[in-house]
């Protein structure tokens, strides 16, 4: 150890020799992220920040993916433990919900925006918000369309909001929860390239939720063509997104069983989507007179007119 | 001690002097004396700790004291009565009708808690009673607003008692969140305020629905 000690002392009073012959020489110091040439100094100042985001962001990821094995290391039992769920800064969360909405052809929701950080602020707020836009949405909409009856005496029908919560945190839950075993348990059969955590699954889940917000105020409007087509798109947009983050992970596999997954995953998202503007929206009743029905026989025209 | 078995005291030694010990500090609350005093000053000193909070809700600036000197008795006292407030809505045996009086409990407290605990994950400073206390004491603006929407529907259920009800709850609505968010937003890391500020803004906008569609039968 001590010849070791020698050898690394010996290099450092080269060094040092070398830089009192040669102070303009230029050194290379190890925390600076990219040797920048000289010209480019100028450019620094200037207000575009594309590639200056762009290392940024490199970088962010290459840290965070190198901390990420030393984050989780608290006891479950701690408080620590679970702020490292909530390790989210605010552009990081409008960031993810953007992502969730407008979904970039080919690329990977939880590897773009998620990278090993999976929050779970997102995944619960985005569904408490739903619960409660659902619910009163679902009041308005009924309110509006009754407006005009006599016989019609406005309710809040709070019930339905234990319904929605229990509804919409059951899917945001038990479906990642299915799923994850689910790929678990194909990946102890087929060595998939691909694999996810229950709780980037979570979260995926939770942020495809966000366009259904919009989607909800938006059923305000009592025409059947308009709902649908609302459902119609959104189903689009969200559905893409899963299907874009779990086809690479299944599709290593037997094409029926991942073809299946991937129908599965979209039939449930749609049940949902179908299921609270059936309940929770009333049918919005067209309003022309009724027909006259002609008499049949003379003889059974009976005057119903009061 | 046997030395002492055959000592007598024949007369009675009066023992007197001061037992207390010299106090130097001067702070308001030393509470060391207050076993003997009468009741009334006991409850009139936590009656009037909760009505200073109060005030400190009606004018939010930047004051510790709601902070620092928590107490529940305030929020226990704005939900009970807005929850009682919130029954004889419409429509009691059938199941849509308005909030039960636990429903509306359970909604306050599960959320303020949730809120506090949501606060405290992100990364906040302040500790889970206070947050409560504060998130508890900004009701009030919304429980001033039952008080006038009840007596407002007293007068009649028309267009116009609607709008007025709409005015007067959305005004005490954003009171409530610019109230608590005075408080709480300092205690926050500055790069997740937003983050923590939605979540009580969803707060007092269900509770504000409540008392938006509160109609009597």
């Amino acid at each position: 150890i001590t010849c070791l000690v020698m050898y690394l002392f010996a290099e450092f009073d080269d060094a040092a020799n070398l830089l009192a012959a040669n102070p303009d020489a230029t050194t290379i110091s190890i925390d600076e992220p990219v040797e920048i040439p000289k010209n480019q100094h100028s450019r620094l100042q200037e207000p575009g920040r594309e590639e200056d985001d762009e290392l940024l962001g490199t970088d962010d990821s290459d840290k965070t993916e190198l901390l990420a094995g030393q984050k989780k290391s608290a006891p479950f039992w701690t408080f620590e433990y679970y702020q490292t769920f909530f390790d989210v800064d605010t552009y990081q969360v409008l960031d993810r919900i953007k992502g969730s909405v407008f979904p970039v052809p080919g690329k990977n929701f939880v590897r773009l925006y998620v990278r090993s950080n999976p929050d779970l602020y997102g995944p619960f707020w985005i569904c408490a918000t739903l619960v409660f836009t659902i619910a009163v949405s679902g009041n308005l909409s009924n309110f509006f369309i009754h407006l005009g009856k006599p016989t019609y005496h406005y309710v809040p029908e709070f019930r339905k909001v234990s319904i929605a919560a229990t509804t919409i945190y059951a899917y945001a839950w038990l479906v990642p929860l299915a799923l994850w075993g689910f790929l678990m348990w194909r990946n102890s059969k087929v060595m998939n390239i691909v694999s996810y955590s229950f709780l980037e699954i979570v979260c995926v889940y939770g942020y495809s939720l966000f366009i259904y917000i919009p989607t909800a105020i938006l059923w305000i409007i009592p025409q059947k063509v308009v709902r649908w087509v609302l459902v119609v798109f959104s189903l689009c947009l969200s559905g893409s997104v899963l299907v874009m983050t779990f086809w690479p992970a299944v599709r290593d596999d037997n094409r029926r069983i991942a073809v299946a997954t991937v129908a599965a995953i979209l039939l449930l998202h749609a049940l949902l989507a179908v299921g609270c503007l059936a309940y929770f929206f009333d049918a919005p009743e067209l309003d022309f007179p009724a027909p006259v029905i002609p008499a049949h026989n003379g003889t059974t025209v009976v005057t119903k007119s009061h | 001690f046997p030395g002492l078995a055959d000592v007598s005291v024949s007369q009675d030694i009066p023992v007197e002097g001061e037992i207390t010990v010299p106090v130097g500090s001067n702070s308001p609350d030393d509470d060391y004396s207050t076993l003997d005093e009468p009741v009334k000053d006991t409850i009139m000193r936590d009656l009037k700790a909760v009505g200073k909070k109060f005030v400190h809700v009606m004018y939010p600036r930047k004051s510790s004291t709601l902070l620092r000197d928590w107490d529940l008795w305030g929020p226990l006292v704005l939900c009970v009565s807005l929850a009682l407030m919130l029954q004889g809505g419409s429509a009691d045996s059938k199941d849509d009708g308005g909030p039960q009086f636990a429903e509306v409990f359970v909604i306050i407290w599960f959320g303020a808690v949730v809120i506090t605990l949501n606060s405290k994950l992100l990364g906040g400073t302040i500790s889970f009673f206070q947050s409560l206390c504060v998130l508890g004491y900004c009701v009030m603006p919304l429980t001033v607003a039952m008080l006038v929407c009840r007596l407002v529907l007293l007068a009649g259920a028309g267009t116009v008692s609607f709008i007025i009800r709409l005015i007067v709850v959305g005004a005490m609505f954003a009171w409530s969140t610019l109230a608590s968010t005075a408080f709480l937003a300092d205690s926050q890391p500055p790069n997740r305020k937003a983050l923590v500020v939605y979540p009580i803004f969803l707060f007092y906008f269900v509770i504000s629905w409540m008392i938006l569609t509160f109609t009597p039968q």
